[in-house]
């Protein structure tokens, strides 16, 4: 079956994004001064781990970024060949049956029946209230009461003793590839890592890819016959769900620090540095822009898209092309909203810093503004600038759940995490409560603020010079 | 009077720094007694400042820790004390005033407040009574009207008020011991002279004793009864003042009175110590000081020294104390310093920088629409000028405006009026791409060399940097093999280059702030203080090497600083500043042997003398200088002039010649 890809404008950008980062990876390792601090970070047992968590979130991201369009099957063989209006990614595929074994409303984590009664036609012809078996889940059981725990544990040591197995191999390649790298008998290399003396701590890789590795075949093992997380309103599996709102919580963090900083960075460095009627003006703009509620600024953005896109459905194929262009603006505004924050602090340390020694010695070196703003300033801003960015980051993921709730977020179509948290509002009222959407909303986001966090305490240790050794 | 106070034994403070243990105190004793100055001498690093917190017990927790030794406060072992006795011990009985003023003291209350805390704690005073203790111990610290002072707050004072101010606080307690760590060391030299009167005139008032830790031979020389030398965490020699001003024993004493600058030693580089400080996270096996000694032997490798006396209080920590093996010592081959070429001077030269009636002065600007309501008048109107291959010596006190000319004939700070003419062409009227490339010819090194490099950037790209931006020795290749001949020419070794600054020390980056200065291959370098905050032995090296530089290249230097020993040692020419004016200018000798303003004067009787044969009549100057907004009327420096006559308030007196380019601004000389 033939399938027509297809190239969304946040996919674009974020491609663009990692293109960016691997050619930036290979200038570093040419310059000593920028590959030090790296290696460092690689030597930290929490930096790797760290790094770990997030490239598995980038992973996901990345195959949920990679679109297509499936051919619908044509009759007559003649004419125009149609495609599937739903817009399909890889991880669509990946996921395969927990994406399809769609229930038809909620049920707990691990049922087998439904959660809530329904009035079932008895083959005597009586009506009962009872609650049904599922379609999907545990439909493999014969006695789900009796059989279900059991066939729960096999399969969980199962998914164990294969992510276990996955492991096994990976260390022996790993090994085996250092073994021969650093030419040292493959015994005394094994002994190295176990003991934790290698200069990367492998044995910390492992240990995180291990953890990593089990739990992803367990949700593999165990996601094709139970719903791990649950179903949500309409049957879909909550563990989908989450795992497509990574890529949606990654452009949101992503692109809008990156449409931020050039803001941020700029502006702030421009008016600390030259002062005059350039920080004037950069004040005023700011001061002007954050004493406007930034809420009402990002609704009237947001709402004319919308009237907009309602206006030229021509423009869009499909409708993620649609919830697409809505997330990409929604960055951009989020953006431009949210740089006065840098922008400030910026400012006030660019205005220290041009009274440092070095400043005026290289303006006696008769070094250009754009040279002193670039070689000098900048650098020695960028630790704030990373750590705003990781605080950021976390901001901007829980402000799109803000604002999906205001009804100005991300398009409703759209997965994310806002939108599981704000459908968790009514399921939290029922009784008995359904809690596990916020749940699973809570865990995916919990893992990778925190992974941010702490791979970016590790980077500014690295690059923080007088912490260096 | 011999009653010991406080007696230290055996005392080893260390610090867990990583895995690595790092013995900044490591066996020290000494015995202070009642009513005497103990003076705790060493350079940087060396743990004196830990001893003085180690006896408030004061350490930094949790890196730091007390591992061994008895500090006995008239017999009682402060370490056994509790934290709850330690603070009735502190600022009661022994008690402690630190180096900056600045940040000691809290600039959200007013003295008064500060002053009364610790009345408050140690007597129990409060309001009324409080008040005029306060009142009391502020005239007893010389601060003139206490009644105007005591509500003010911090920022109102002066460095020496707020210096002042401290020692009011320590004073309250009635303390028996007075730990001063480097009191005045951030003050200017007329202000440290007050100080230090001050503290003999309350010794002398209330028996305390006082440990005095410093860097300062001079001071030492001024205050101290005995003085304890430290390196590496010991001590290494103590002696009476007299015993050890007359006959210093040990190496490493000898040496750091050899490596200070002065007027004798002008035609020959100054003596050095060789290497730097050991890492104290070592385990020693021999002398400490034996890699940097001239007379190290193989004894001094393989043992380590034992504490020996050799004389009546005059002992030391040296095989050469031992009376058999220094007659068996071998010779020690010295190389007679070599007498440093004089510098050929064309008189008729043409001048290479002449400035004219230079102002710079610094508007104040006040309100919503920032009005300028006022100006700092931090220059009025200077002249000077310097030939090539010569050195000029700004001096003056803190806050008279040295440093803003230097700005200013860099073209840092845009002068107000006057011009400042460089091989003829006047930078002030330059500008944009013109000023830049002019660049080149003059160059400037800080003070702080911490702050003068960027911590990003390797020293190699730091030294590049010039050179890139005035487009000077060619493609990269060839910038690169000049940043490798530039390291060596100031004494640093090729693989540097891809180190940070933060990996060097003081000495080695100012090294590298002078090859990022000479990379551009300038004619005129203007340092700014570049070694006021190094070591006296590192300062020598500095000095050595700006000296061979200069013969070198032909270099002029304008050299800004308050250090008049080192501008006895490298300048040619001297001017004296006050308030941003000019009160005397001449020849150094003329200047420093034959001073005619009082200021002069005064300034040079503040400096702290080592040898107190030669010492003169103390010329002490009252009060702080007044502030640049509001300069006195006629001449700047009336109020504060011993001898002062009607028509200095009037008006500014002009410039008065003496003989040979020796003149200065005094209505005295009129008559």
């Amino acid at each position: 079956m033939s399938i027509m890809p297809v190239l969304l404008w946040t996919d674009a950008l974020l491609f663009l994004l990692l293109l960016a980062i691997v050619f930036a990876v290979f200038y570093a390792r040419g310059k000593e001064h920028l590959a030090a601090p790296w290696r460092q970070v690689m030597r930290s047992r929490m930096g790797v781990a760290s790094m770990l968590v997030l490239l598995i979130y980038v992973c996901i991201g990345l195959l949920d970024s990679i679109h297509y369009r499936q051919a619908l099957p044509n009759q007559d063989n003649v004419g125009e060949q149609h495609y599937s209006a739903e817009v399909l990614s890889l991880l669509d595929v990946l996921m395969g049956p927990i994406k399809t074994n769609v229930e038809t409303t909620y049920s707990a984590p691990f049922a087998t029946h439904a959660f809530s009664r329904e009035t079932q036609l008895l083959p005597n012809g009586q009506q009962e209230r009872i609650y049904p078996r599922l379609k999907y889940a545990g439909n493999h059981l014969q006695d789900p009461q009796a059989d279900r725990l059991a066939d729960i544990l096999s399969r969980s040591m199962m998914a164990v003793l294969s992510g276990l197995l996955g492991l096994l191999v990976l260390a022996l390649l790993l090994v085996l590839w250092l073994s021969k790298r650093q030419s040292k008998s493959f015994k005394k290399t094994l002994l190295l890592m176990m003991s934790g003396r290698t200069e990367v701590p492998w044995r910390v890789v492992l240990l995180t890819l291990g953890v990593m590795l089990v739990l992803l075949s367990w949700c593999a093992f165990l996601g094709r016959y139970y719903h791990i997380l649950g179903t949500d309103k309409v049957g879909q599996d909550v563990f989908y769900l989450a795992m497509k709102s990574v890529r949606t919580g990654l452009l949101i963090g992503t692109l809008t620090t990156l449409v931020m900083l050039p803001f941020a960075i700029l502006l702030g460095i421009m008016a600390g540095y030259l002062r005059g009627w350039v920080d004037d003006v950069v004040q005023y703009l700011y001061t002007t822009l954050s004493s406007i509620p930034g809420v009402l600024l990002i609704a009237a953005a947001v709402l004319m898209l919308q009237v907009y896109i309602a206006n030229h459905p021509e423009l869009f194929e499909t409708d993620a092309a649609r919830a697409d262009l809505r997330l990409l603006f929604l960055c951009i505004i989020l953006g431009i909203t949210s740089w006065t924050g840098l922008c400030r602090i910026l400012r006030g340390e660019a205005m220290k810093l041009r009274q440092m020694e070095y400043i005026e010695a290289a303006v006696a070196f008769g070094v250009g503004k754009g040279k002193i703003i670039s070689r000098h300033i900048l650098p020695n801003v960028m630790h704030i600038v990373m750590i705003t960015i990781v605080l950021d980051f976390s901001g901007l993921v829980l402000a799109e759940a803000v604002l999906s709730y205001v009804g100005v977020g991300v398009d409703p179509s759209m997965h994310s995490w806002g939108n599981m948290i704000n459908g968790a509002r009514l399921e939290m009222a029922r009784e008995p409560m359904v809690w596990w959407s916020l749940l699973a909303a809570f865990i995916f986001m919990f893992v990778l603020v925190l992974a941010a966090n702490l791979f970016s305490d590790a980077v500014r240790d690295a690059f923080d010079p007088r912490l260096r050794k | 009077m011999n009653e010991t106070l406080l007696s230290v034994r055996n005392l080893k403070t260390w610090f867990s720094v990583g895995k690595d243990t790092v013995r900044a105190v490591d066996g020290i004793s000494f015995d202070v007694a009642k009513g005497e100055t103990f003076a705790l001498l060493g350079e940087s690093g060396c743990g004196k400042s830990m001893t003085s917190l180690s006896i408030m017990q004061l350490v930094p927790q949790p890196a730091g820790k007390i591992v061994n030794g008895e500090i006995l406060l008239e017999g009682e072992d402060l370490l056994n004390l509790p934290e709850s006795g330690m603070r009735s011990v502190r600022g009661n009985r022994v008690a402690m005033i630190f180096q900056e003023p600045m940040t000691s003291l809290n600039p959200v209350l007013t003295v008064g407040q500060q002053i009364g805390e610790s009345l408050l704690r140690h007597k129990g005073l409060k309001r009324a009574a409080a008040r005029s203790q306060v009142l009391e111990l502020l005239a007893a610290v010389g601060i003139p009207a206490p009644e105007n002072r005591i509500d003010e707050y911090p920022h109102q004072l002066s460095g020496g008020m707020k210096q002042r101010v401290m020692i009011a606080i320590a004073l309250a307690g009635e303390p028996d011991l007075l730990i001063a760590d480097e009191p005045t060391t951030a003050l200017d030299v007329t202000i440290q002279a007050q100080v230090l009167q001050l503290l003999r005139d309350l010794q002398k008032e209330t028996g305390m004793a006082i440990l005095l830790i410093t860097h300062d031979l001079g001071v030492v020389s001024e205050m101290a009864d005995r003085v304890a030398v430290m390196y590496a965490g010991q001590i290494v020699e103590q002696a009476s003042r007299e015993q050890f001003f007359a006959d210093p024993k040990h190496p490493y004493s000898r040496k750091l009175f050899d490596s200070l600058p002065d007027m004798q030693k002008r035609d020959q580089p100054l003596e050095v110590i060789k290497g730097s400080v050991p890492s104290l996270s070592q385990t020693f096996t021999g002398c400490r000081f034996e890699g940097r000694c001239d007379y190290a032997w193989t004894p001094c490798r393989e043992q380590v020294p034992e504490w020996q006396q050799m004389a009546v209080g005059h002992e030391m920590r040296c095989f050469r104390a031992n009376g058999e093996l220094l007659a068996q010592w071998p010779e020690v081959v010295k190389v007679a310093p070599e007498k440093t070429q004089p510098l050929q001077v064309i008189t008729a030269q043409k001048p290479l920088l002449q400035v004219n009636d230079l102002k710079v002065h610094f508007p104040i600007r006040k309100g919503f629409l920032k009005r300028i309501t006022g100006y700092v008048y931090a220059v009025d109107g200077l002249d000077l000028q310097i030939k090539p291959g010569r050195t000029l010596a700004l001096v003056g006190e803190s806050g008279c405006g040295k440093t803003t000319v230097g700005k200013a004939i860099l073209q840092l700070n845009r002068p107000t009026a006057g011009e400042v003419l460089f091989e003829g062409e006047d930078l002030v009227h330059l500008s944009g791409e013109k000023l830049r490339k002019r660049r080149r010819d003059f160059q400037v090194i800080f003070q702080d060399p911490f702050s003068s490099m960027n911590p990003r950037m390797m020293i190699g790209d730091i030294i590049e940097e010039g050179m890139i931006a005035q487009g000077v020795a060619g493609n990269a290749q060839q910038r690169s093999a000049r940043v490798d001949v530039l390291l060596e020419q100031v004494g640093l070794s090729v693989e540097m280059r891809n180190r940070y600054p933060h990996e060097f020390s003081g000495g080695q980056r100012q090294r590298v702030c002078i090859a990022r200065a000479l990379a551009v291959e300038p004619k005129l370098i203007v340092c700014d203080e570049p070694t006021s905050a190094l070591d006296v032995s590192v300062q020598a090296q500095i000095l050595n090497l700006l000296k061979e530089l200069q013969i070198e290249h032909h270099l002029s230097y304008l050299f800004i600083t308050h250090n008049i020993s080192v501008v006895a040692y490298l300048a040619h020419e001297v001017i004296v500043m006050y308030l941003g004016r000019i009160v005397e200018r001449g020849k150094v000798e003329d200047v420093l042997e034959n001073p005619v303003h009082p200021y002069t004067q005064a300034l040079l009787a503040a400096v702290p003398i080592i040898d107190q044969k030669r010492k003169q009549e103390v010329v002490q100057l009252e009060g702080d200088i007044p502030s640049p907004i509001s300069p006195p009327s006629g001449c700047y420096f009336h109020p504060r002039c011993p001898r002062v006559m009607p028509v200095c308030s009037e008006q500014y007196p002009g410039s008065i010649d003496l003989a040979d380019g020796h003149s200065a601004h005094c209505h005295l000389l009129n008559g």
